[in-house]
């Protein structure tokens, strides 16, 4: 294994994750509510349900999220490197995975470690042996 | 006011997830490629939102009600099933193709980059397909 020292950004990395933890902390402490982002938004599929507008005004929040950035300094570089197939079947399994796993990396990675959850732990690592064996096959095994 | 907070809540999430790298799927990608060159970034994003959230998530874990009176929802599932691990195994297999989980995809929505737009659509795709594999399981 070798370390990618140019693009480390330890501070950055750190900091931002206090900035998340602080924020999941507040919608729990101060809402009640877990910040799972796939779930939120899988609510706010389905009609009915409870505290919508709560829901939906944390995830506006984050979608507005880069405006607020661009006040202050220019937004970090967004670089992509699927192409449109990648992004379509990436999305689905996403979706689809994210549902039958009932999380993704912040409801378990984030929130569901943070409560010491036996689920959340199993699951992040499943998804997070799944994306290093992805990445391995997809860059290495067939060299794309 | 509970409205309010949970606008706050995800300005200050939102704001984080840019801050991180985490709304940099290249960055992520990096991250996951063990095998190459390896950038363990997005490790110490958990790190640093673990410890600001434990204690926080202790104390939800032993009260009824939120600081403002709102019934703690917490989960309570228990259960270390099939569903659980092969839905985040496949979650897992679409964050390591593009290198974006849902909450970064909402954060880069407004980025202008058609990518995101295409990716949340496949996302939410996914979850309705979902419900209704579930509404054809329950009949």
């Amino acid at each position: 294994m070798t370390i990618d020292w140019i693009n480390f950004t330890p501070w950055a990395a750190l900091a931002g994750g206090v900035l998340i933890g602080a924020a999941a902390s507040l919608f729990v402490l101060l809402n009640g509510r877990i910040a799972g982002i796939s779930g939120l938004l899988a609510s706010l599929l389905e009609t009915g349900g409870e505290g919508r507008s709560e829901k939906l005004l944390f995830l506006l929040g984050i979608l507005l999220a880069p405006l607020l950035w661009m006040l202050f300094a220019t937004l970090p570089a967004m670089e992509f490197q699927s192409g449109w197939i990648g992004l379509l079947v990436a999305g689905m399994l996403v979706g689809v995975g994210t549902r039958y796993g009932s999380g993704c990396t912040s409801g378990h990675g984030v929130c569901g470690i943070s409560r010491l959850s036996p689920r959340s732990i199993v699951a992040t690592v499943a998804f997070m042996v799944a994306g290093f064996a992805t990445v391995y096959v997809l860059r290495h095994l067939l060299g794309g | 006011m509970r409205k309010l907070t949970s606008f706050a809540a995800g300005l200050l999430f939102g704001l984080g997830l840019l801050l991180s790298g985490m709304a940099n799927p290249a960055k992520v990608i990096g991250f996951l490629d063990l095998a190459g060159a390896w950038d363990p970034s997005l490790a110490l994003v958990m790190v640093g939102a673990i410890a600001t959230a434990l204690v926080p998530f202790t104390w939800a874990r032993k009260h009824e009600r939120s600081l403002l009176d709102a019934p703690m929802q917490l989960p309570t599932k228990r259960e270390l099933d099939g569903r659980l691990i092969g839905g985040s195994l496949l979650f897992g297999v679409g964050w390591g193709i593009a290198g974006i989980c849902p909450g970064p995809a909402i954060a880069m929505l407004l980025g202008g980059h058609w990518q995101v737009v295409l990716f949340v659509l496949a996302m939410l795709g996914g979850m309705l397909l979902f419900s209704a594999l579930e509404r054809r399981r329950a009949c």
